[in-house]
């Protein structure tokens, strides 16, 4: 489903991701895990198209060249990237953006735009998953949300929008261990053969709700290391430092897991 | 508490440092003045044997400005004497004034006496159907998505006998009239109702208020009016009807609501259709009047000929609206700008009566070379009034957009309140944003807040819609349209929806 080769990305000529190879296949869950500065959200946002970043390699989704279109195409061809940081937008309504954003990309894959009445049991159905309260569609977007209603509401987003490939970048940071489990039944409900999910964590904890089938080390730009669910807790353990190129007289030795390029 | 005092910038003539009071008076003044009714009588007929090409029936007077043309004007609607009367002594006064020039706008010299001051009302050309329309204007028909009957109203096709526009206004006429509201022309209320116009008019805005109120009180050509008797809610909004009956309203316009005792009304003036007019100075006036109890909520969504990119063309609009709130009422200014290439205007409630609210919601959006500076002013001389202005101003282009607003509290006036908010949205590097509020409080008692805040549409806005799906441009219209979310709420619902369109419209190009 997804297929990133030798991507490598810049922001005004600082290297940030330096070849890095990714393949998702389709229902498969992968977790990508890495050190701050590792360039987790820059793989996510790369993806995603925004501004300002020099890229080269490919990226593919169902074999569409993703890197050559614009954002809004990206997510039309079925990307759908849960925001560290979701954005405020001051007037919007939730429920006005979220049908806007789902009849957006159905306009763009040529099937008819859903009328109000229909979306509302979507948005409801949606809310449930997520235990959103029912005055939650008539808020402004974000705007004085709590830091778990953010959240939250980027996996009701991703309930509504059904991407083909949904890549939740540190969705679990700032949550308590409530809303974490509401997010992670959230995206659990949402696994199905048809769909990918890559989620982009500094912890293990999240990966005890969803268990991811691969785990991935990201450091330096690249993926370093791939493994099964195990790894995960292997870096609870011990950290990234075996797989940093760390000033070997300020850390303790430890042995490499075989697997480390 | 006070800020920034500046007591006539809007052009009262109150104060004997304004310049325009000291100007010399024209010798036609003191001429005018010891005439008696009977020698001006005389004096209007035998103008047009010379001054205006003999007969009454001309379509259009020549050009320029003169007792002369205030007269002719009087004459051609079959004015009563006092009214002409009225005009002369604003055209006295409006030569004695200068045009203000404190507002935050480039002008290029208007020269009055080049300009015609009479046209009779036009007939458009009746078009078979919605094909022989200009593409351009039913392209945006389209996107304001006006009904297909108004549309053919609005553009003069002929209509079916279904939705026949006769028909239509004649409904409209029954429904007011068994309720007692009497909403016709100006030109029709000064036959039918003198006694009501003659109470009223002047009233709120006195001729000699500013320049371009005393223009308009001296030549103004037509405009609405409305009356609303005691304790009546007016049956519908005052829009619909209007929308149909305003491609006719002149260069200046002469506005006059009165609300009696307990009485409601909402007024929608303007049209979001596109408006090609080529006059180029507008000077319009509005007054209201709301008696005790009684709520006026006037709405105006402003969409003429901005002007191109070089600010070529374009329509000036000097307009002077100001609500009188008597003993517990309540006047509220909706506005959503986004034509003009000068918009001068700032609709004003004078909070005479004890407990009268007066509250101003503002969208006005500059682009291209439009500049606008508008705002309010509340004037608070009832205890424990209340006011509110909310302002949202959006510059775009090489627009320039001026807040420009006072908030004065008399001595008189015991705890008085008001609550301001001036948001300013940038979204160009070549436009730009003005803040100028003045407070000025003599009651010790008040409590006055000013809030004023700029800001522009973020990167991360943009990215985070278009992550969603949406394309720039809508993504760049939802977050516009969000910013002004707390005046459009303010608008009656359908008016809402094509202010929304409008904005999205007015934006197409500002992207990227």
């Amino acid at each position: 489903m997804l297929m990133v080769e030798n991507l490598s990305t810049s922001i005004g000529g600082t290297p940030i991701l330096e070849g890095l190879d990714l393949s998702v296949g389709a229902g498969e869950v992968h977790a990508i895990m890495g050190p701050n500065g590792s360039g987790k959200s820059t793989f996510a946002h790369a993806l995603a198209g925004r501004d300002g970043y020099e890229i080269g390699g490919t990226a593919t989704l169902d074999g569409v060249d993703l890197l050559a279109m614009d954002p809004e195409a990206r997510a039309a061809a079925g990307l759908f990237i849960g925001f560290q940081y979701p954005v405020e937008i001051p007037g919007v309504n939730n429920m006005y953006f979220l049908r806007t954003a789902l009849n957006s990309v159905r306009r763009a894959r040529g099937e008819e735009e859903i009328g109000a009445r229909d979306f509302l049991a979507v948005a409801r159905e949606a809310m449930e998953l997520v235990e959103m309260k029912k005055d939650f569609l008539n808020r402004s977007v974000n705007a004085g949300f709590s830091g778990g209603e953010k959240k939250r509401n980027e996996i009701l987003q991703m309930a509504i929008m059904r991407p083909r490939l949904a890549l939740l970048d540190e969705t679990d940071s700032g949550l308590d261990i409530d809303a974490l489990q509401i997010i992670a039944a959230g995206v659990n409900s949402l696994r199905s053969p048809e769909r990918s999910v890559v989620i982009i964590t500094h912890y293990q904890r999240l990966l005890d709700y969803i268990k991811p089938d691969v785990v991935h080390v990201l450091v330096g730009g690249r993926i370093v290391d791939s493994g099964d669910h195990t790894l995960a807790h292997y870096l609870e353990d011990h950290g990234y430092a075996n797989f940093v190129n760390h000033d070997p007289d300020s850390a303790p030795g430890r042995p490499l897991t075989g697997t480390a390029s | 508490m006070s800020i920034q005092l500046t007591s006539n910038w809007l052009g009262t003539q109150r104060t004997g440092s304004d310049h325009r009071s000291i100007a010399p008076l024209s010798s036609k003044r003191g001429h005018a003045m010891t005439r008696t009714s009977q020698e001006i009588n005389d004096l209007a007929e035998a103008s047009y044997e010379y001054g205006f090409s003999t007969d009454l029936d001309t379509d259009i007077a020549p050009p320029g400005l003169t007792e002369d043309t205030v007269r002719l004007i009087s004459a051609k609607k079959d004015e009563p004497d006092w009214l002409l009367q009225w005009r002369l002594k604003a055209f006295e006064a409006w030569q004695g004034m200068t045009e203000p020039d404190w507002a935050k706008l480039e002008i290029a010299p208007i020269d009055y006496q080049a300009l015609s001051y009479w046209a009779a009302p036009k007939q458009k050309p009746v078009l078979d159907s919605m094909d022989d329309v200009d593409p351009e204007i039913r392209d945006m028909f389209d996107k304001l998505g006006i009904p297909l009957h108004e549309q053919k109203m609005l553009s003069n096709v002929a209509v079916d006998a279904i939705v026949d526009s006769v028909s239509v206004t004649t409904t409209f006429k029954a429904t007011l009239a068994e309720a007692g509201v009497i909403f016709c022309s100006f030109s029709e209320a000064v036959q039918d109702h003198p006694e009501l116009v003659r109470e009223h008019l002047g009233s709120v805005v006195p001729v000699r208020d500013n320049y371009f109120a005393a223009l308009n009180s001296a030549v103004f050509s037509d405009g609405s009016f409305c009356y609303i008797p005691s304790g009546v809610r007016c049956p519908m909004e005052l829009s619909t009807y209007f929308r149909i009956n305003s491609q006719n309203t002149g260069q200046f316009e002469r506005t006059l609501i009165i609300a009696e005792d307990d009485a409601h009304v909402s007024y929608l003036e303007g049209c979001t259709a596109p408006q090609r007019d080529e006059n180029q100075l507008h000077a319009a006036v509005v007054e209201l009047v709301a008696k005790d109890r009684a709520e006026i909520k006037y709405s105006t969504v402003q969409n003429w000929y901005p002007g191109d990119e070089n600010g070529v063309g374009g329509i000036y609009n000097f307009v002077t609206k100001r609500g009188r709130a008597h003993t517990d009422a309540k006047i509220s200014w909706t506005q959503v700008e986004t034509g003009s290439a000068i918009t001068w205007k700032y609709p004003s409630v004078i909070l005479q009566g004890d407990r009268s609210i007066g509250e101003f919601y503002s969208v006005a959006l500059s682009s291209k070379r439009q500049q606008a500076d508008t705002g309010s002013k509340m004037i608070h001389i009832g205890a424990d009034t209340t006011s509110s202005i909310i302002s949202k101003g959006i510059s775009t282009g090489r627009g320039q957009n001026t807040y420009r607003g006072l908030v004065k509290v008399m001595r008189s006036a015991e705890n008085a309140r008001n609550y301001t908010q001036c948001d300013s949205l940038l979204l160009s590097s070549d436009c730009g944003a003005h803040t100028i509020p003045y407070i000025e409080v003599k009651n010790p008692t008040a409590k006055v807040e000013h809030e004023a805040s700029t800001s522009t549409v973020g990167e991360d806005q943009l990215y985070y819609c278009r992550q969603r799906g949406m394309t720039e441009e809508d993504a760049m219209s939802m977050i516009v349209n969000g910013f002004c979310r707390e005046v459009f709420d303010e608008l009656p619902m359908e008016f809402a929806v094509e202010a929304q369109r409008l904005l999205s419209v007015s934006l197409e190009g500002s992207v990227g």
